[in-house]
């Protein structure tokens, strides 16, 4: 047990770093997620935070020492992301690292594994990225069609991903793979590896997003060559590890390296920026079916906080028992999509006009923003994927 | 301070042993075996009630000096949970809020202490507050004269046919007041049985004229004011903890039918139109369930602070909505079936009903809480 003294002088101590170390405006637009990294400038400014973060002690807190962390209780590193998230500090970029093939390798990869690839996720230095989603296959992941074929002491990979974030940054990619089409259960068919993306054979595209920038690619693989030493776990495991995987993306299961992986945008960024804004002649803040509708969002965005409260009860969380982490995802990304597109409603004309405009309101924020929201309700499982898991295993409805 | 502002949620021991005992007596008198009361007088099975007050729940939130548990308030939230979901009604809402109304208007007066140890060991006890369906009505009508006699009438007394005690809501020159009133002294010519939608409850229509309140029974002031005040959004906190049981019952009795029920040879909780629509269901009680346990934990003896008025606030209008969709949507998901009167379907969808009104609706809450939140 943790004493209150011990965890107040660690927020202290956080908090008096924050506030020295805060990085001024850089002059350009900052990526508000990790999946809104486009250009090298945003890219090498986010690394040169990360890593300064890491250097200080507060990423990977909970994390092995031998590997870079720092192996201590993982309350420190909640309340670091707090702080982190109070003094409104930039992202930890490195997300796919931090947040899913780290806590995956910490928990069931090889020690081989975590000495190569963890201290280098803490650092920023290694880029991860994630090869799940192929053109044909996004929600209907079981049936991914890209090839790793057996051939000696490596895997000839064949085949092409896409959405895939900071592809083009990256060093390593978890990637799923199909190493036996002929198996009866196409589940069975899968295998997961940990794939350098500097190898011949790969070949990354950009993707223009709706918001006209880039910020994700394509990843072609044409007889490129993997180590078999890449391999996590056993041919045909492939589809648990990346279920596995894909919990932790869903913050359903623990372990993350922490850090902001995106700044959150709650109700008072939106009513502050309404205070000076009109509607039918009066303050906007007057107009009673605005106030309405800014008060069903706090309402939303105060159960979601609580939710998190309230799962860490048991007793208050054992009737349907995983609902609260489980619908998580859903509650939050269709929260964060309602609220930037209430935003965007208020600005009157205001609302149609785009970032490079000069009279633009906040630099179009809540345009490119709501563009940008769909982002988390597509990515990791669609919206829908999600309501589908979560009546088939929470509720125990039919397939 | 954030739009979110407090987000404490603590669960006690008390709460979570009253919790497990509730859920016992809701599954032993809920369901299937509180419907054969429904039509009949008292509405409920005079056993179940003689088991609360056993348990002593009637003293619950009452001070230990009266003979109470002292437990407060917020402990009652888990019970009215654990009872909604067995589409429970007994006297013990009505109680308990008259109790809480008096123990905060007037604590130290002997006569409210007296009646607060009748109400701590099970005699039930009622307000008479509403007088026309405006919850958020300025203006108290029913006057107590200066001679110390009532003219005016109220509705919807809950359990005002069960109930020992009365407490009047009234006014004297424009001053609120409190008439403590033994409720025989409404005679039965001046009583009228209403019919709810939600066949659980009962409630009468009191006209009051000429009765007269001994000035020892009359309670008045500055406690008694900020009293009204914070029992109105205790009122809507216990009633959302109980819709928050009777939804998640409800959403439980339709998963069930949509997992047993077949057509074109499957079963129908395969298809997403149905899915889709009872996992919003899901995280609406869920916002439900974390809102009025962090109301709980806000909702101390003392006056009720902002924050506590915006969680009281938010329970009831997020809480009511939730009842009525789930009641709502099970009556459509049971199709035909879900139109008859066999069908629990409709228990839930009437109980929403007189939920939504009672206590201040969604939109009532809304408007206070767009005032408490966005005006500087």
């Amino acid at each position: 047990m943790i004493g209150n003294t011990e965890k107040q002088e660690f927020r202290a101590q956080v908090s008096a770093w924050m506030s020295e170390n805060k990085p001024a405006d850089p002059g350009f637009l900052l990526p508000q997620s990790f999946m809104e990294v486009g250009s090298e400038q945003q890219l090498e400014f986010l690394r040169e935070w990360q890593h300064k973060v890491w250097s200080a002690g507060y990423l990977g807190i909970a994390w092995p020492r031998a590997y870079g962390g720092q192996g201590l209780d993982p309350v420190f590193q909640s309340i670091a992301d707090q702080e982190m998230r109070r003094h409104g500090v930039p992202i930890c970029f490195n997300v796919i690292g931090l947040g899913w093939a780290g806590p995956l390798i910490n928990d069931i990869g090889s020690e081989a594994d975590k000495s190569r690839y963890l201290k280098g996720i803490l650092s920023g230095e290694d880029i991860w990225c994630q090869g799940f989603s192929e053109p044909d296959h996004g929600s209907d992941l079981v049936s991914v069609q890209t090839r790793a074929e057996r051939d000696g002491d490596s895997y000839r990979v064949n085949g092409t991903k896409i959405w895939t974030t900071l592809g083009n940054f990256a060093r390593y990619m978890i990637l799923l793979a199909r190493t036996d089409p002929a198996a009866p259960r196409k589940y069975d068919g899968l295998s997961f590896f940990l794939a350098p993306m500097q190898s011949e054979g790969i070949e990354t595209r950009p993707i223009r997003k709706l918001t006209g920038e880039y910020g994700f690619t394509e990843t072609f693989f044409t007889d490129a060559q993997i180590p078999a030493s890449c391999r996590m776990g056993e041919e045909g495991e492939g589809w648990r590890i990346a279920m596995r995987t894909l919990m932790y993306e869903r913050a359903a299961e623990a372990g993350a390296a922490g850090g902001l992986a995106f700044v959150r945008v709650v109700v008072d960024d939106l009513v502050d920026s309404l205070r000076e804004r009109q509607r039918d002649g009066a303050p906007v803040l007057e107009d009673p079916l605005v106030r309405d509708a800014l008060v069903q969002r706090i309402i939303e965005e105060k159960a979601i906080l609580l939710g998190e409260r309230r799962a860490r009860i048991e007793a208050l969380a054992s009737d349907y028992p995983g609902s609260l982490a489980l619908t998580h995802k859903l509650r939050f990304t269709e929260s964060t999509r309602r609220l930037r597109q209430l935003a965007v409603a208020l600005l009157g004309a205001d609302g149609g006009l785009y970032v490079d405009d000069p009279g633009v309101p906040v630099g179009g924020f809540w345009q490119r923003a709501y563009l940008n929201s769909f982002a988390a309700t597509i990515g990791g499982g669609t919206s829908q994927v999600q309501a589908n898991i979560i009546a088939e295993q929470v509720l125990g409805l039919p397939r | 301070m954030s739009l979110t502002g407090d987000t404490t949620l603590h669960f006690s021991e008390e709460q979570a042993m009253l919790l497990d005992a509730a859920r016992m007596l809701s599954r032993d008198y809920g369901g299937a075996q509180a419907r054969p009361w429904l039509e009949s007088d008292p509405g409920y099975d005079p056993a179940l009630w003689a088991q609360m007050v056993a348990l002593g729940w009637p003293g619950l939130s009452l001070a230990e000096s009266v003979g109470g548990a002292g437990l407060g308030i917020g402990a009652a939230v888990p019970v009215f949970e654990a009872l909604g979901r067995g589409l429970l009604g007994t006297p013990l809402l009505a109680s308990l809020l008259a109790g809480e109304l008096l123990q905060r208007a007037a604590v130290n007066v002997p006569v409210v202490q007296s009646v607060l140890r009748e109400l701590a060991s099970g005699a039930p006890a009622s307000i008479a507050w509403l007088e026309a369906e405006d919850w958020g009505a300025r203006d108290i009508a029913c006057e107590l004269s200066a001679e110390g006699v009532l003219s005016g009438s109220k509705q919807q007394v809950l359990d005002a046919a069960a109930a020992e005690w009365l407490v009047v809501v009234a006014q004297q020159a424009g001053e609120p007041v409190l008439a403590l009133l033994p409720t025989d002294a409404v005679p039965a010519s001046a009583r009228r049985e209403h019919q709810l939608v939600d066949l659980s409850r009962r409630a009468q229509r009191l006209c009051l004229d000429g009765l007269a309140v001994p000035p020892e029974h009359q309670l008045r002031g500055p406690a008694v004011r900020s009293a009204l005040r914070d029992v109105r959004l205790l009122a809507a906190l216990l009633l959302a903890a109980e819709a928050t049981g009777s939804a998640a019952a409800c959403l439980d009795t339709t998963v069930a039918y949509l997992r047993t029920r077949k057509q074109f040879g499957k079963l129908i909780g395969s298809y997403q139109a149905l899915k889709h629509p009872c996992v919003s269901l899901l995280i609406a009680i869920d916002s439900s369930r974390s809102l009025i346990y962090h109301a709980a934990s806000l909702v101390g003896p003392g006056e009720l602070d902002r924050e506590a008025e915006i969680a009281c606030r938010m329970a009831k209008a997020q809480a009511g909505d939730s009842l009525l969709e789930a009641g709502d949507r099970a009556v459509q998901f049971h199709g035909a079936m879900g139109f008859t009167w066999e069908c629990d379907a409709q228990r839930y969808l009437r109980r929403a009903l007189w939920c939504q009104g009672m206590y201040g609706d969604t939109r009532h809450h809304r408007r206070r809480l767009a005032a408490l939140l966005l005006d500087p």
